[in-house]
């Protein structure tokens, strides 16, 4: 509990509850005769320096009323909430106290309760219980009980069957003292902060019920009942409604925060954060003749705050070309490619020389909508989550040619229907009009392939589209993207972390590490590959002439961290070959005749193993 | 979604017969003589007996419980023990004006919470804007703290008191509407607003709005078809129980402005010890959470097509 105290609410809130159980202890000690002075000359009286909160309809001071009236207004509330807990705790704990199968007719009783309103369930039991303050407490407790039954019974069933319970019971420990002894113990932490929320909803509930005229009655009184008695000369005095109603709001809130504080201190409500997805991307490739150029990319490089996970990439892809990017996770691969399809959303900032597709500078964020949208296609890694569950597939394909082609609804599906034949789905028709989740994996990734080919593209970037499929599906979706660039001359970028699959599908392969492209090359030239990563990723696949008696080969080290780049090489910490030269600096991207470009101080030195 | 179907109207039969038989129990579980308690302690016993009779309350509790089903499907509730009107007529008196303030509450509340709270989340996603968000939060947490029935007294008296804009009690013309049904959506309004930002910004994330976004659409669409519906699964829930909750708040502010709806009509009658009027106006109460919760499992199903199958 003390790491309540850290947050600046917990401890508002801590010192705010702290003041009104004072008030609450004091209150009546100090004030109870000044707030029970009749004096009739002073009837209804607005502010003064004498009553600064006014008279009420008998003289009496409203402001020390509101104080006195603190120790009963919480004194109900607490009472109210121990009823309650004991109830939910006893409803809660009923499958290891009965059994599980008379237990499973009370979990289903309290499941049909909590759909209830607190405040119904309140008033049903104030019927019960009579009118009146022993009633109210009642009433609260029972509709407070519910939901506390049903806290109690979800911790409970996580600790019921740790090994400590069931060894109490083997051993003879009555059910009752298995639950004292074993159970609340562990799950006493989540009750008491829940109970203490709770305790700020009894004083808020509480305070309607008197207001209501069902709960304290006179001559006792409590905030509520003030309220109510208040409320009735709300145009002559409007301060003897106030004041107790502000009473119950800071009341209320104190508890209420206090709990909701000492939750989040002790974990019990996760935070709905999640990370920004930290992905990897390639480097570009050497320059050709600028006709055949669908996309040139010079220095480009993407930042995170001080962190700058793509460095310096470079390369182009010409027409009809197939380029793989490789790397392991973290190496920039796929934030390259979002950063070249321009959907890297701030915090991330791209810069870059140039960033040139089809001829148009994609750097000046002017209108290349419809240029991006019907000439690049993404195909994206799980097509699960990547495809909306809300929508039919064949809607999400339609809107494509809708917003960019201007076809009509009617148009823009034949479109699709076409679209997903042409990704060869059986029964295109059907599928159109299914859900993502009825399809399977594959036609997922297919109908998203398809999707890319509601305009005309000129490059597809698919990253890691098979990673997510078996491996019969992943041999189809590759066989699939080949075929649409044989048949449409479209460029393709391919992003996996698995060189194998490059090396099947792409005629270039660019090897990232920590951001940077390492190497490029030529498919055909990967045994010749110069860069000892390079090397290492190829040595690191098995064929059919590994040797299956040795263990497999690996990389030793871990992927660099982007964060914390060593100096020089970033390669080098892991490297057989780094020496003083790869600590001391950077080894530039060097270009030889022809075309193959390497990163490495001693590239083509053998690696000795 | 037959098999969907037909759980779930087995669930809402279960739960009607529950809430029925609280209903007629509550009678039973009253300590003490609930008629001798209505008529108070000077009634003369012939009376009391008559009385007594005259609701068969003499009868074995099984007949009874047979009588009150038989009743109730015939549409018979009985007769307020104080003005011997019929309890159906009391209830159909009162029923619009609570539904009317029920429903305009929550179509407000709505109306509020799920453009500010997609608003919310778009502005301040990725961590942007932190004092606008912090702002937010703390003012929408304070308000949904707020008990309605203090809204209301507070906008009673800046309203009607301070400002003389609206009627401060009754239900006349279209201003009387203004202050109690206000009163009524804040609350939710602000934890719905909360709930849309959350879910929203969770949704911001997802990949199919990276894939909507490289469709290239226009933001508007990208929002409003592709992140709002998935963003209202999990508010439609919670919504549910909000309204739910709404129906409970009617009985207070109803109460605060004197609404001639079913809340004042169950308090006054549970002060009056009119039972069968408390009976039929709890039946309806907890039918109406009933329909409710039906209401929001049909629009979950309706716009979620996976969540069917969830549930088979």
């Amino acid at each position: 509990m003390s790491r309540v105290f850290r947050s600046p609410v917990g401890v508002s809130a801590a010192a705010l509850l702290a003041a009104v159980l004072l008030l609450a202890v004091f209150a009546p000690v100090l004030w109870a005769d000044r707030a029970a002075t009749i004096d009739t000359t002073q009837i209804l009286q607005g502010q003064s320096a004498q009553h600064w909160a006014g008279t009420d309809s008998l003289g009496r001071d409203i402001f020390f009323r509101v104080l006195v009236a603190t120790r009963l207004s919480v004194q109900l509330a607490i009472m109210a909430t121990a009823v309650g807990v004991l109830i939910g705790l006893l409803l809660g704990a009923a499958p290891l106290l009965i059994g599980a199968r008379a237990g499973r007719w009370v979990t289903a009783a309290v499941n049909i309760a909590v759909a209830f309103p607190g405040l119904l369930l309140a008033l049903f039991f104030a019927v019960i219980f009579g009118v009146g303050m022993r009633g109210a407490v009642l009433a609260i407790g029972f509709a407070v009980a519910p939901s506390f039954a049903r806290l109690t019974h979800t911790l409970v069933s996580t600790v019921a069957d740790r090994d400590y319970v069931h060894a109490a019971r083997i051993a003879g420990v009555g059910r009752l003292r298995v639950l004292a002894r074993h159970v609340l113990p562990n799950v006493g932490e989540p009750l008491v902060v829940n109970a203490t929320v709770a305790a700020g909803g009894a004083l808020l509930a509480f305070a309607g019920l008197s207001f209501l005229g069902l709960g304290v009655q006179a001559p006792q009184y409590d905030w509520g009942r003030l309220l109510g008695e208040g409320l009735n000369g709300i145009y002559v005095h409007p301060l003897a409604a106030l004041a107790p109603g502000i009473a119950v709001v800071v009341a209320g809130l104190a508890f209420s925060l206090f709990g909701e504080a000492a939750a989040r201190a002790i974990g019990l409500r996760t935070v709905l954060s999640r990370e920004p997805a930290a992905t990897s991307q390639p480097e570009p490739a050497q320059p050709m003749s600028a006709a055949d150029v669908v996309l040139a990319v010079e220095r480009l490089r993407i930042s995170f705050g001080p962190v700058s996970p793509v460095r310096d990439v470079g390369f182009t892809v010409g027409r009809g070309e197939s380029v793989g990017i490789v790397g392991e996770s973290g190496s920039g691969k796929s934030l390259t490619a979002l950063a070249i399809a321009q959907l890297i959303e701030e915090p991330g900032r791209v810069s870059a020389d140039r960033i040139e597709f089809l001829g148009q500078d994609l750097r000046s964020a002017k209108e290349h909508r419809r240029l991006l949208g019907l000439s690049l296609a993404m195909v994206f890694q799980d097509p699960m989550t990547s495809l909306n569950p809300t929508h039919r597939v064949g809607r999400q394909l339609a809107e494509v040619a809708e917003q960019h082609q201007g076809l009509g609804r009617a148009q823009a599906l034949a479109r699709a229907v076409d679209r997903l034949r042409a990704v060869h789905l059986t029964e295109p028709e059907r599928r159109a009009r299914q859900y993502p989740h009825e399809l399977s994996g594959g036609m997922r990734q297919r109908a998203m392939i398809g999707m890319g080919l509601m305009g005309s593209p000129a490059l597809i970037i698919a990253d890691e589209p098979t990673t997510a499929l078996d491996v019969t599906v992943q041999a189809q979706v590759l066989a699939l993207l080949q075929e649409i660039r044989a048949s449409d001359g479209v460029a393709l970028m391919l992003i996996s972390h698995d060189i194998s699959v490059v090396r099947q599908v792409c005629d270039r392969v660019l090897v990232m590490y920590a951001g940077r492209i390492v190497e490029d090359l030529r498919t055909a030239d990967l045994a010749a590959a110069r860069h000892p990563y390079t090397r290492a990723l190829l040595a690191a696949v098995p064929d059919l002439d590994t040797d299956r008696g040795k263990p497999l080969t690996v990389i030793p080290g871990r992927a660099a961290d982007p964060a914390q780049l060593p100096p020089g090489c970033a390669f080098a910490p892991r490297c057989p070959l780094a020496d003083s030269a790869c600590v001391a600096s950077d080894p530039p991207l060097a270009v030889d005749p022809g075309g193959h470009r390497v990163a490495c101080w001693h590239a083509d030195r053998e690696v000795s193993r | 979604m037959h098999r969907f179907a037909i759980r779930r109207a087995g669930r809402l039969l279960v739960s009607l017969w529950v809430v029925i038989t609280a209903a007629f129990g509550m009678i039973h579980l009253i300590p003490g003589d609930p008629v001798r308690a209505a008529l108070g302690p000077t009634a003369p016993a012939e009376l009391v007996q008559a009385r007594r009779a005259a609701l068969g309350l003499d009868d074995p509790l099984w007949l009874q419980y047979l009588n009150y089903l038989h009743h109730l499907v015939t549409g018979e509730f009985g007769s307020s023990t104080l003005s011997g009107l019929p309890v159906a007529q009391v209830i159909s008196d009162r029923l619009p004006a609570t539904i009317e303030l029920a429903l305009a509450s929550f179509v407000l509340a709505i109306l509020i919470s799920v453009p500010l709270g997609l608003a919310m989340a778009v502005a301040t996603r990725n961590g942007r804007r932190r004092p606008a968000e912090l702002a937010f939060t703390s003012a929408s947490a304070v308000l949904a703290a707020l008990p309605e029935f203090l809204v209301a007294v507070g906008l009673v008296y800046v309203f009607s008191v301070t400002l003389g804009w609206a009627p401060v009690a009754g239900r006349s013309g279209p201003d009387s509407y203004v202050l109690p049904v206000i009163a009524l959506a804040i609350g939710p309004a602000a934890v719905l607003a909360r709930i849309v930002r959350v879910e929203t910004l969770a949704v911001l994330q997802a990949d199919y709005i990276r894939t909507a976004r490289a469709k290239r659409l226009p933001s508007r669409l990208i929002y409003l078809r592709h992140a709002l519906p998935n963003a209202l699964t999990a508010t439609i829930t919670l919504g549910g129980l909000i309204l739910g909750g709404l129906i409970a708040g009617t009985v207070l502010v109803e109460n605060v402005f004197a609404w001639p709806g079913l809340g004042s009509t169950i308090v006054s009658s549970i002060l009056a010890k009119d039972y069968p009027v408390v009976q039929g106006i709890v039946l309806i109460y907890g039918i109406g959470v009933l329909l409710i919760n039906l209401v929001v499992d049909i629009a979950l199903a309706l716009l979620d097509p996976r969540s069917t199958i969830r549930k088979s």
